[in-house]
């Protein structure tokens, strides 16, 4: 397979996450597009690794799913916390910070 | 075989990634990101990554759906309303998701990169395996990695930081009517719960009345804190 194939699959990815995160408004379901964003990140930086030959893109594959599991550790401690003040757990609703 | 297995693993990334933003319940959407987990890791054993791959089924599979799966039958799976906040948003996202494919597409095919319509050279045996991302990690890229590591050490004091009962309840416990409607009517007033630690333990035990029930409401109200109670705990 070229590695074109590999590309245009994770472009397909990356728009199906986003159109997630623009659709949904439940915190934890964004959470879990933005892992679909960070997956398809993750097949180009791996697809172009292997275009080049070279396996210092998998390094960075690596370092992008440290950030991915740091990313969810805090965002769920986060919905964790909002959930206990027994705030809504809507991303419509939690708009206190905004002006 | 290798165009067989592409497209099905192909088809299980995209099936997942749709299931998570198309399943009404959260606790689905998780379970769907499962499959386009597993479905991944296999694309990146096709592309020689073998470490990747493993890392992504133990890291993602083992660890972070765990804490998803966790996070989301604690908060409950309360379907979202119909109520659109803003007229025609699912519209307006539809069309900006298919505008940012088309987008990326382009980008893709018309580049200049001459090598993306080819396999990739062919690369020698251990190409992608720990050994030599463990050599890569330790020698060219060893400060990144003591980075990431300190990064993976600052999330999880955060996390703990910000789902401790102090840091997570501190002024849901002032004035949420559930929280007292909890406490059995026999329990004593949360501000009593400051006591001696002797005191809370024996509380804790069955008491005289052998009524089980209400020693462990009461417990609960006691773990949990009343007004004034959670200061004093520590977590």
């Amino acid at each position: 397979m070229s590695v074109e194939w590999y590309i245009v699959l994770s472009a397909l990815l990356f728009a199906i996450g986003a159109l997630g995160i623009l659709l949904r408004r439940s915190p934890i379901v964004i959470l879990l597009c933005l892992e679909l964003m960070l997956n398809a990140g993750n097949l180009a930086l791996i697809a172009f690794s292997r275009m080049v030959g070279n396996e210092e893109g998998q390094v960075f594959a690596l370092v992008v799913m440290v950030v991915a599991a740091c990313e969810v550790v805090v965002g769920l401690g986060l919905i964790v916390a909002i959930f206990r003040r027994r705030l809504p757990l809507d991303v419509d609703e939690l708009r206190e910070l905004r002006g | 075989m290798e165009e067989v297995l592409f497209f099905l693993a192909a088809i299980g990334t995209l099936g997942g990634a749709i299931g998570v933003v198309a399943m009404r319940n959260p606790f689905y959407g998780v379970l769907a990101l499962v499959i386009h987990l597993f479905s991944l890791a296999v694309l990146f054993l096709l592309l020689t990554a073998a470490f990747l791959a493993a890392a992504q089924v133990v890291v993602y599979a083992g660890a972070i759906v765990v804490l998803y799966v966790f996070v989301a039958a604690y908060v409950g799976g309360d379907t979202e309303s119909a109520w659109e906040p803003i007229p025609g948003q699912r519209f307006l996202a539809s069309l900006l998701g298919i505008a940012l494919f088309v987008e990326l597409a382009i980008a893709v095919l018309a580049s200049a990169l001459r090598a993306l319509g080819t396999d990739g050279p062919d690369v020698a045996a251990g190409f992608g395996d720990p050994a030599a991302i463990g050599s890569l990690l330790l020698e060219k890229f060893l400060i990144p990695f003591e980075a990431s590591s300190i990064l993976l050490m600052l999330a999880a004091v955060g996390a703990v930081v910000l789902a401790s009962r102090r840091g997570g309840s501190a002024e849901g416990a002032g004035g949420s009517p559930e929280r007292f409607a909890r406490e059995a009517p026999g329990a004593p007033a949360g501000g009593q719960g400051v006591g001696a630690p002797s005191e809370r333990f024996a509380r804790e035990e069955p008491g005289p009345r052998g009524d089980s029930g209400t020693t462990l409401h009461r417990r609960v109200a006691s773990e949990e804190g009343g007004p004034g109670a959670w200061p004093h705990q520590t977590p």
